[in-house]
């Protein structure tokens, strides 16, 4: 194939990996994962996981999660799940709302073993699950090695 | 016993959007931990807490040592009618907790 070819071949290709891939980086197969969507797709977007970008010590991070839903009876976020990568306990925590919560919105504070990858999956009335990850730099570990 | 602090507004109009936020004293100890004798402090965190509004349950979560000493939390609620926020929560060492904020609605 000529290089021009072979360019506007490739270009015709992007879109297919488009951000709303499904499982793109949810591991579907972590049996964490498993265990909360019974085998079904995690789609990336709907969730927003706010963490640092880089935290100087993991004993208290602080974290908010927030998911794009009307929180109506019809349409509702249902749980949002929070996992660690590194820590010695991987499900950190699970967050039950729905329509008399009014906003999907939760915040706490959070320890982490070490840089990683913190990864937030919700639940939606529809029974579709969606996540967000993002990676934060810990300077100074928690758990294993003191409080 | 533990502590914890609820923070409400003063004041909230029917239907409004509310943010409630809970601080509990806890050490949340995550069994990693060893004393000054250098023998393991056993694993005690909060795994279980529920508000009720009311009566009816609003916001609930299951909670692991990943959550940082003396726990904070965060979450929203509609205002319906004035009434109370009732807080419970169970740790490890089957301590329970209670905790109420009053909510008013105008």
């Amino acid at each position: 194939m000529k290089r021009r070819g072979f360019l506007a071949v490739s270009l015709l290709m992007v879109p297919l990996r488009g951000k709303t891939q499904a499982n793109a980086h949810v591991s579907t197969t972590d049996p964490l994962v498993v265990a909360i969507t019974k085998g079904k797709d995690v789609i990336p977007g709907k969730v927003k996981l706010e963490l640092p970008a880089l935290a100087v010590n993991g004993h208290s991070v602080a974290m908010t999660v927030k998911v794009d839903s009307p929180m109506t009876g019809a349409e509702h976020v249902r749980a949002v799940h929070l996992i660690s990568e590194k820590n010695p306990v991987r499900e950190m925590a699970t967050f039950y709302l729905g329509p008399h919560s009014g906003r999907a919105e939760v915040g706490s504070r959070i320890r982490l073993n070490g840089t990683q990858r913190m990864t937030a999956i919700a639940e939606l009335s529809d029974g579709t699950f969606w996540s967000d990850q993002v990676a934060v730099e810990v300077r100074e570990a928690a758990c294993t090695d003191g409080g | 016993m533990a502590l914890a602090r609820i923070q409400v507004p003063k004041e909230a109009k029917r239907g409004e959007l509310v943010e409630v936020r809970i601080v509990i004293q806890h050490p949340m100890e995550t069994g990693f931990r060893r004393d000054a004798d250098g023998k393991r402090v056993a694993r005690n965190a909060i795994h279980s807490l529920a508000c009720r509004y009311n009566g009816a349950e609003v916001f609930r979560a299951t909670l692991s040592t990943g959550i940082a000493a003396n726990p904070f939390l965060r979450f929203f609620l509609r205002a319906g009618e004035s009434g109370d926020l009732d807080f419970w929560w169970l740790d490890d060492d089957e301590n329970e907790g209670t905790a109420r904020a009053r909510l008013v609605v105008a």
